[in-house]
């Protein structure tokens, strides 16, 4: 029995066991959408194509499974891109649909049509224009395999519209052909065995994690090399969930706003094992003062990561769970050596623990405006371990990866690689879609919020509980602060003049609203809002010039951190 | 430090722009590019001329790799390949500069393959240091205009690139 090619991508995601996707219907995908009724899957209508994406990403993230956004062409297939890019630069497996107008017009400026092969190109991990019904199949499953394996990414299929109705018999390969597309998953055992050694000698060891110890589901292996050779444990903001914040192994986040004893151990260690990190410039301040000390082991699944930013001493190209768990099997072999290990580093984690102790994460309490940081503490104190936290772009952002205390991977969703305001609300439905039952909660500042505010909508019309916190400072703080720190105070453009009311904003799209001005307010208004069904935004009227602190400025050391205004 | 790279790659539509992104979008520079099938037209080879140090280089292989589409990236630096060019030269040639045209296209074994009352269009073929010299040697007699291919190269032995 032949089938319609819309039919076709319906049956194929079926195969891959996509039951929800997100997405916003046009004219070039309309069949699609009037065959998505026949299917069991579920669709989430979002109020535009980038909140559709980042919904799809937000689910990703959340279940490790490969999210699935559907979008019309033209200016449905162009908002996808900010969603696109920040799933790119994060490495989220996504499989984005985008119609295409038909074949024979491609290249014709047709109505509402876009190169999106194009225009995506450098920000996926590849992807596919469909020009014909019997190479359908092949590509839906190529598009699949591509956006989990190796490191995940996005992988955009374009689909146009002829091709949609034109019809063929379905059959759904079980096995894609890739002659040159094969990661190396298994870490090299010499090399594995090299870096054993090279822990089992080094005086000031420190582990420096990142995004891909989530993505890979690293938690077990990590913590388990951790724990048997003490080692302590720093990670990039993408990474926060994946070591629990309240081990005594854990230093928290290094880097720009990262601790300061993270930093003053990275500066210090003799030897950093890099894990499914990519020494971003806002984790490494200057190159040249970036852990000068320290011979690099870097594990990543990925081969241009490794010696991108920095040379490495021992670089092993694998999969981050799996190569953990063998350098931890490794070393138990040697168990005399380990002991030695542990006893030699003893002096370390107390210089370490003297760092913490002298400045420890802190900020000063006020009894009369609401700090930031307070409100922060205190939903931590009131959520679950299995709450799922995502974040906008901003001051927020970094006071949430500083002073939330995460316990379980893939509860923290944030858009680190390109830090895109407007990603947390549309992130939090996604993640909301997947865990029905789980408290889900955006912290956004007031900038931010009004990037994918429309997603209310959304939320309110699918019955998704996501509890909204705006630290509302009337600013676009991040950018206000390094106007305050480095352009003399000239607040060019930062100061969101017209007071908005967020709670009235809320009631007009049937949520709720709630609104604290006072910090003795803050505990009584939190517990309310996770308490109150359905969708809320909770509103804090926090202090506006408050900073985020410690701060590494841009182009300097590590070690050169502020740590006070 | 110049470096002469083959990619072999599926003979896919867009791969072209894929490679060619790569370099633009990461700030490579990109000195000369052939492409054509293979004898498994499934499969196409690039020959990509291109500079860099050492850990540029290595960036280029490892990004180069990272494509879906790439099946094989070769360097030749440091091994030894044949590697040839050709270019076609439209040089005057009136009265007093006919007969020097000739000889210079003998010496160099190119080839005549156009001729006017005021020109001649030399086909030349050869490792890119040799046209190099026959375009110096043409030059002070007038060309009006040249097209070069960019280099091909291939590894000498015996050996194919799949066993390479
Ligand atoms: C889409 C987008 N535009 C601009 C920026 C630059 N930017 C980074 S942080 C920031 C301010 C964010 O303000 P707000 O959401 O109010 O958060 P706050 O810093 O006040 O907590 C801006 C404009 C960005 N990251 N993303």
């Amino acid at each position: 029995m032949k089938l319609t090619g819309s039919k076709i991508l319906l049956e194929c995601l079926l195969r891959e066991e996509v039951d929800t996707v997100f997405g916003y219907p046009g004219g070039t995908v309309i069949n699609i959408y009037d065959d998505l009724m026949d299917y069991p899957i579920n669709h989430i209508l979002t109020r535009h194509e980038q909140a559709a994406v980042h919904a799809a990403d937000g689910y990703a993230r959340a279940t490790g499974k490969v999210g699935v956004a559907i979008a019309t062409s033209g200016p449905g297939a162009t908002n996808t891109v900010t969603g696109i890019a920040t799933a790119y630069m994060d490495s989220i497996p996504l499989v984005v649909i985008t119609g295409q107008v038909p074949t024979a017009l491609i290249g014709n400026d047709a109505f509402q049509e876009a190169d999106m092969v194009g225009i995506t190109r450098p920000i996926t991990k590849h992807n596919f224009l469909v020009r014909n019904i019997n190479e359908l199949t092949t590509i839906v499953k190529k598009a699949f395999h591509i956006a989990r394996s190796g490191r995940p990414g996005p992988v955009l299929i374009d689909f146009p519209k002829d091709v949609q109705l034109d019809s063929t018999v379905f059959s759904y390969p079980d096995k894609v052909e890739l002659a040159g597309y094969k990661p190396t998953v298994g870490g090299n055992a010499r090399q594995i065995e090299k870096a054993a050694r090279m822990i089992l000698e080094a005086r000031k060891p420190l582990i420096y994690v990142g995004g891909g110890a989530v993505l890979s589901d690293a938690a077990q292996g990590l913590r388990e090399l951790a724990e048997l050779a003490q080692l302590p444990v720093t990670t990039t903001l993408m990474a926060k969930s994946i070591f629990p914040s309240r081990h005594p192994l854990c230093l928290g986040m290094l880097g720009m706003h990262g601790t300061y004893y993270s930093n003053m151990a990275v500066t210090n260690c003799d030897l950093l094992i890099a894990a499914g990190a990519r020494f971003d410039d806002r984790v490494t301040g200057k190159i040249a003062t970036f852990a000068p000390n320290a011979k690099i082991i870097h594990i990543d699944i990925d081969p241009t990561s490794i010696k991108k930013n920095v040379r490495v001493d021992l670089p092993i190209v694998g999969h981050l769970n799996d190569v953990l768990q063998k350098l931890a099997d490794k070393m138990k072999e040697q168990g005399d050596k380990v002991d030695a290990l542990v006893e030699r580093t003893h002096g370390w984690r107390s210089e370490i623990a003297e760092w913490k102790k002298a400045h420890p994460m802190k900020y000063t309490p006020s009894t009369s405006v609401i700090k930031p940081q307070f409100v922060i503490e205190k939903i931590r104190e009131l959520t679950r371990d299995d709450a799922i936290i995502t974040t906008e772009v901003g001051q927020h952002q970094m006071w949430t990866a500083q002073f939330f205390d995460f316990i379980q991977p893939r509860t923290f969703l944030t858009s680190g690689g390109l830090g895109t305001m407007g990603y947390g609300l549309p992130a939090a439905l996604g993640a909301q879609v997947a865990f029905r039952d789980r408290q889900v909660i955006d912290i956004s500042g007031d900038g931010s919020f009004q990037m994918n505010s429309q997603e209310l909508a959304t939320l309110v019309q699918y019955r998704l509980p996501v509890k909204i916190v705006i630290l509302n400072n009337n600013f676009l703080g991040m950018v206000r602060q390094w106007q305050e720190m480095f352009f003399d105070r000239r607040y060019s453009q930062t100061c969101m003049e017209l007071p908005i009311d967020f709670v009235k904003l809320a009631e007009a799209y049937g949520a709720t609203g709630l609104r604290a001005e006072k910090p003795d307010e803050v505990e009584a208004m939190i517990k309310k809002g996770l308490e109150t069904p359905g969708p809320v935004i909770m509103e804090f009227r926090i202090s506006r010039e408050e900073n985020v602190l410690p701060m590494v400025p841009p182009a300097s050391g590590l070690n050169e951190m502020v740590l006070a205004s | 430090m110049k470096h002469t790279i083959s990619v072999l790659v599926e003979n896919e539509f867009g791969v072209l722009s894929r490679v060619a992104g790569l370099f633009s979008g990461r700030g490579f520079n990109i000195e000369s590019l052939s492409v054509a099938p293979t004898l498994d037209p499934s499969i196409s080879r690039m020959t990509i001329v291109t500079s860099g140090d050492d850990q540029i280089l290595e960036q280029i292989t490892k990004q180069l790799n990272k494509l879906i589409d790439t099946i094989k990236v070769i360097d030749f630096t440091g091994h030894d390949f044949v590697e040839r060019e050709m270019a076609l030269v439209k040089v005057c040639a009136e009265e007093e500069s006919r007969a020097e045209v000739l000889r210079i296209v003998d010496i160099f074994r190119a080839k005549v393959v156009d001729v006017t009352p005021k020109s001649y269009t030399v086909e030349v073929t050869g490792a890119p240091g040799k046209i190099n010299a026959i375009v110096e040697l043409l030059r002070p007699l007038g060309i009006k205009e040249i097209v070069r291919s960019g280099p091909v190269v291939i590894g000498r032995g015996p050996k194919g690139w799949k066993s390479s």
